[in-house]
């Protein structure tokens, strides 16, 4: 949950006001949407969302936790709260060349303490529900970019975060590959209980999208998707303001 | 946990191979000038261990023979024998020269010395083919880096010398072959003037001129009982000479004869060194510098900082260990065929393993400060 949040670059006459109190609340297992045209503050929301980024103000929960209220977070350790309570998708899955694919999704479970077997295992069922477990023993550059992706969401399940950040994990693909990456979303988001947060510019996927939350100049508002896919672009920024 | 510095290396093997054996070869140049260094120290010391000689006598004041010209009388060793201690002294002549071999002027250092047998006061230790000098005339002992061969005829000046035993390892302190003459074949090489030289000397001073009566120094043997510290100051005060126990004479060539080239390897280990620290640093940021994505990445889904700087730690060390086992392997390799005597010592290897291991872990915060330069942020596009 997300309420009166807000950052602004700068200060004085230069300041620049990215967000402005901006509330957002994604349900567990609801795989929510995120759009906007380009300098909106889809990014920078991402950014504050992901703990990489530190808001001038409002308030932070996740899991059910705060942790970040007025101007600082709460957590001692922004690195250990990213591994433990929120994963991420990319547009490119950035897979570690050097890593095969199993190891490059049980890295991070090994990094929170489990054994290299136990992490292998959880990263073989992830593979397994992904379906790529026949590609576990490859190197990433032997992989489609469909596998690769597939294989990006599994390391960013790994830990089972509450929160799951996708940035674009649609944009490189074809339709049939955008559809199949949306239906895991989905199914594991409401499988694992995890709250799926999908920044795009894909209107193919809109559809898929349990809700819409429209970033313009800052302002976060929530609309419907309908909105979104059929307004034409100046009367659908009108609209999602008034909303 | 996986070893990520090991995985990474793995994948990009090639490049690594390449970059270490690169600094392989600077180390090396590096080991190889410290064991010229060390091959100089151990010539020295065979020179002046091998002799036999308790106390090198020569001119006052000088540090001769081998650091300084010295001239003394030839029959001081007359005087020198009786005192008491002194079991033997002969005269010795040393002197460099240059010698004609086929197609090269070779330098030589030229020891006049007392006929006797291998191991003997003057003598060289051993021979590893021919005999020991017989007559006291024409005959020559030459270390095997001459070249020379058994029974060759060697011109020398104006003499013609026969080589008719080959000795061990016997090099000057600066590194030249030495051949072993006899005293009076060695006195006349060094004093004996040219007919031009005698007929301007007896024009000049109308006075015949000849050889004149000297040597370089005299090599004295000790009784076993004497203390050459007190033979040594009993010689410089009623002779008026100057005495070398062997630490002395050792200190001499070592301390002021090799004392310059010391100070140019030296300064050279420092440049090489800091070539390689900052090669490795070069190396280690540019792979940094290729990685930064993944290592925002990285950085961004939780990796720990710290692991991801013993990542890179791990890998400059092993570069700059594997460049210290290639440089290490290419000096031993190459030793026997420098020119200069290389001694590759067992804690000079250490040592250089230990700058290896400091000059990349130092060379390694380039890289750990350019990853954790990087913000997880931009991850995120």
């Amino acid at each position: 949950m997300v309420s009166g949040l807000r950052k602004t670059y700068g200060s004085g006459s230069a300041a620049v006001t990215a967000l402005r109190d901006v509330q957002m609340r994604v349900e567990p297992g609801e795989v929510v949407g995120l759009v906007g045209p380009s300098g909106s503050g889809k990014s920078t929301l991402l950014k504050c969302l992901g703990a990489v980024l530190t808001p001038s103000g409002g308030h932070i929960e996740l899991g059910g936790q705060t942790v970040f209220d007025g101007d600082h977070w709460l957590h001692p350790d922004l690195t250990r709260l990213r591994r433990e309570q929120i994963g991420f998708i990319f547009q490119s899955p950035y897979l570690l060349p050097f890593l095969s694919v199993r190891d490059n999704v049980a890295l991070l479970a090994m990094v929170l303490g489990r054994s290299n077997q136990e992490a292998r295992a959880a990263a073989d069922q992830l593979l397994v529900d992904l379906d790529v477990a026949h590609r576990a023993d490859a190197m990433p550059n032997r992989l489609s970019g469909g596998e690769q992706q597939r294989v990006a969401i599994a390391r960013a399940l790994i830990n089972r975060p509450p929160i799951l950040l996708a940035d674009e994990p649609t944009a490189p693909l074809d339709s049939p590959r955008a559809m199949a990456v949306m239906d895991l979303l989905e199914r594991l988001a409401g499988q694992m209980g995890t709250s799926v947060i999908v920044v795009t510019h894909d209107e193919k996927i809109l559809p898929r999208l349990q809700r819409i939350y429209a970033v313009r100049d800052g302002v976060v508002g929530e609309g419907r998707r309908e909105w979104v896919r059929d307004a034409p672009v100046r009367f659908r920024s009108r609209r999602l303001r008034k909303t | 946990m996986i070893n990520l510095a090991w995985r990474d290396s793995r994948h990009n093997w090639g490049k690594l191979l390449v970059t270490g054996c690169g600094l392989g070869l600077l180390v090396g140049v590096t080991v190889s000038m410290a064991g010229v260094y060390r091959g100089m120290v151990e010539d020295a010391e065979a020179l002046i261990g091998g002799s036999g000689a308790d106390l090198w006598v020569v001119e006052q004041h000088t540090l001769g023979p081998f650091a300084e010209a010295s001239r003394i009388d030839d029959d001081l060793y007359r005087s020198i024998r009786q005192l008491p201690g002194v079991r033997r002294a002969i005269n010795g002549s040393f002197q460099t020269l240059l010698i004609q071999r086929p197609g090269r002027t070779l330098r030589v250092l030229v020891a006049g010395v007392e006929v006797g047998v291998p191991g003997a006061l003057g003598q060289p230790p051993g021979l590893v083919a021919g005999r020991p000098l017989l007559r006291d005339r024409d005959e020559l002992l030459a270390d095997p880096d001459t070249g020379l061969q058994l029974g060759e005829v060697v011109p020398i000046r104006r003499k013609r010398f026969t080589v008719v035993g080959l000795t061990t390892r016997m090099v000057s302190p600066t590194g030249d072959p030495m051949l072993f003459v006899p005293f009076r074949d060695g006195q006349d090489l060094q004093f004996l003037p040219g007919n031009e030289a005698i007929a301007r000397q007896r024009r000049r001073r109308d006075r015949p001129a000849g050889r004149q009566a000297l040597t370089n120094a005299v090599l004295v043997q000790l009784a076993p009982t004497a203390r050459p510290e007190l033979v040594a100051a009993e010689i410089e005060r009623w002779l008026g000479l100057t005495a070398y126990t062997r630490p002395a004479m050792k200190e001499a060539m070592v301390g002021k004869l090799i004392e310059a080239s010391a100070r140019q390897i030296g300064l050279f280990l420092v440049i090489l060194t800091l070539v390689t620290t900052t090669m490795i640093g070069f190396i280690v940021f540019t792979l940094t510098q290729g990685k930064l994505r993944e290592i925002a990445v990285l950085k961004l889904i939780g990796m720990p900082s710290r692991m991801i700087a013993w990542m890179i730690v791990q890998q400059a060390v092993a570069l700059g260990l594997f460049a210290f086992v290639v440089g290490t392997s290419l000096a031993t390799a190459m030793a026997p065929h420098f020119p200069r005597h290389v001694v590759l010592q067992r804690r000079d290897l250490i040592a250089a393993a230990m700058v290896a291991l400091a000059s990349s872990s130092l060379a390694s915060l380039v890289g750990v400060k350019a990853a954790l330069g990087v913000d997880p942020a931009e991850a995120i596009q």
